[in-house]
């Protein structure tokens, strides 16, 4: 029943998709054909007789659905008919098309931004639809960039767009950077966020940055005015305000940290409003005044905070800053052939392997030692409670990790800890499971160092964790 | 003789700092005014003070590497880069809001 249900639902999936390029392929036919339709009209309306209200070439420097489209933002102040102008000769970078990208994008899109460009390489999952608001359930396995520009298109059909489907590296940063005003930093690693501000500095692009993780969101606006390298008057880059990158086990995803939707929405849709503000104040090239520092701000969001937004001040551009100074030692050629090795820079945080195998059991073996114990045993779930409460195996206790690394959840020396039960035997073995197996090594030693080993006890790891549980034992466990 | 006042101030954590000081963002603290040796403290001062005094978490370097704020956190004094103020030589006031804010990379 279930593997027919499955098979009928794929195909229709299968369907969908295919029925979905189809409509794509077919609006995009009808878009050409109506550019090619609206061109010689603009160009000699005099001699078609057809047209009742003939245009005069030059007349309106917008077309009467562009009036129509942007009216409401153009009749705001600061904006008005320059300021479309200025969004419509401009182009924009997103650099990832996720949880900030997304609502950046339809944003300038919405606005009217003349050209806009999105990177990335991944593919849309469904773990990415609660944040991700142009694609959708149909759209998971195809390619973000591609998901969002065919939403992009069907929001705004006026605009170009480039889809630049494979992430941004050192060797192709500058050939697709070059070709845009302004960039946006929608990406999710260090890595990248060190690599998008270097070659921001180097071809002289302003940057609008955005983060976010769990209720939290920051927002910086860098390399503004952008003025060239050696040039205190412009704006600081990434560099200057985090001259060093944190260390690999501090940077934490929004798959392990968690992220809301509407935090990193929040963040995104800031990062097309500065946006707009820069390309409508005429702000985008930088005038190379040379009148004293700018210093940059960070925006700071926090959806558990009153009030929720704090301004913070930052530096101006760092005297000996390694990419924006008149010492740096940054150069486009330098990029170009692979000599700066960001993920060397940054650190990777390496899967745990401090365990050896006599102190690691399979999923399965683990299983098997289960149904023989029984009782007689201990399994120590070493996520967070949030997550434990989701889903956990049967009989299992939560210690979390965070717990023990406060050190408030090891006991004394000589006594046990509060969360060991009494009645289990002090030969009983414990099992240590967390949801991939990197925590469960580190737990496993901390456990052994307060000397919870001794009597013969064995304390060992279930390699690969819940993971591998899915994998082994219990396909039904739901993975989130 | 180190003097035996105290004054007020306000450390703030964000970013996920906060899991280092018992999942509390804002501490309202009382410190002395004056160090051991007699002189007005700094935050320099009180970053190694939060980490003996305030910090529960074994993860210190998580907050301090190498004798340094670890790179990837900001502090602000009083909602301005410490860089602007002298860094860890700024001596604090009474009613100072110190706040550490760890960058974000998520999107």
């Amino acid at each position: 029943m279930m593997d027919a249900a499955t098979q009928t639902a794929e195909q229709l999936r299968q369907q969908i998709t295919a029925t979905e390029e189809q409509l794509q392929k077919l609006k995009e036919q009808l878009a050409s054909v109506e550019t090619q339709n609206e061109a010689p009209g603009i160009e000699t309306p005099l001699n078609d007789l057809s047209v009742q209200h003939p245009v005069t070439p030059g007349k309106w420097p917008l077309s009467s659905e562009e009036y129509k489209r942007y009216g409401r933002q153009m009749i705001v102040p600061n904006i008005g008919i320059q300021g479309q102008l200025r969004l419509k000769a401009a182009s924009v970078l997103i650099v990832g098309a996720g949880g900030l990208g997304c609502p950046a994008a339809a944003y300038l899109a919405g606005a009217g931004v003349g050209t806009i460009g999105i990177v990335d390489g991944d593919e849309v999952e469904t773990s990415n639809l609660h944040r991700q608001i142009l694609h959708s359930t149909s759209k998971v396995g195809m390619k973000k960039v591609d998901s969002a520009i065919s939403y992009l298109k069907s929001l705004n059909p006026n605009l170009k767009y480039n889809a630049h489907t494979s992430h941004l590296t050192p060797e192709n940063s500058e050939s697709i950077v070059s070709q845009y005003d302004l960039v946006l930093d929608c990406t999710d690693h260090p890595t990248s966020r060190y690599l998008i501000s270097d070659i921001c500095v180097l071809l002289q692009k302003p940057l609008v940055s955005a983060s976010a993780l769990r209720t939290d969101g920051q927002l910086i606006v860098l390399n503004s005015p952008s003025l060239p390298p050696g040039n205190e008057a412009g704006g600081p880059c990434y560099r200057c305000v985090f001259p060093k990158p944190p260390p690999a086990e501090s940077v934490v995803s929004c798959g392990d940290g968690g992220i809301l939707g509407p935090v990193v929405g929040v963040m995104g849709v800031l990062q097309a409003l500065e946006a707009i503000k820069l390309i409508a104040g005429g702000k985008l090239k930088a005038e190379g005044s040379g009148e004293g520092k700018t210093d940059a701000s960070m925006l700071l969001f926090s959806a558990n905070s009153n009030p929720p937004f704090r301004s913070l001040r930052l530096r101006s551009r760092r005297p000996k800053c390694f990419a924006c100074s008149a010492a740096a030692g940054l150069s486009l050629e330098s990029l170009a052939s692979g000599s700066l090795d960001y993920l060397l820079f940054c650190g990777v945080n390496a899967p745990v392997s401090i365990l050896g195998p006599e102190e690691r059991v399979e999923a399965r073996e683990y299983e098997t030692i289960r149904k023989e114990k029984g009782a007689g045993h201990l399994l120590v779930d070493t996520r967070e409670k949030v997550q434990f409460d989701i889903c956990n195996i049967e009989g299992s206790i939560n210690v979390p990790i965070s717990t023990l690394q406060g050190n408030r959840a090891l006991a004394a020396e000589g006594e046990l800890p509060s969360w060991l039960p009494e009645t289990l035997p002090p030969d009983s073995p414990i099992y240590v499971v967390c949801r991939l197996g990197n925590d469960s090594q580190v737990v496993t030693r901390k456990l052994k160092e307060s000397g919870l080993d001794k009597n013969g006890r064995y304390i060992g790891d279930i390699k690969g964790g819940l993971k591998a549980w899915k994998q082994q034992v219990d396909s039904s466990w739901p993975e989130y | 003789m180190a003097s035996t006042e105290d004054i007020s101030i306000i450390v703030e954590f964000t970013g996920g700092l906060e899991m280092l000081f018992s999942d509390e963002r804002k501490h309202k603290l009382s410190v002395p005014a004056k160090d051991s040796k007699g002189e007005a403290i700094t935050v320099g001062w009180l970053v190694e003070y939060l980490c003996e005094e305030v910090m529960k978490d074994t993860r210190k370097e998580m907050f301090v590497l190498d004798g340094h704020v670890r790179p990837g956190i900001l502090v602000l004094i009083n909602d301005a880069d410490w860089e602007l103020e002298g860094e860890a030589t700024y001596t604090l006031q009474p009613n100072d809001n110190i706040l550490f804010v760890s960058t974000l990379h998520g999107g």
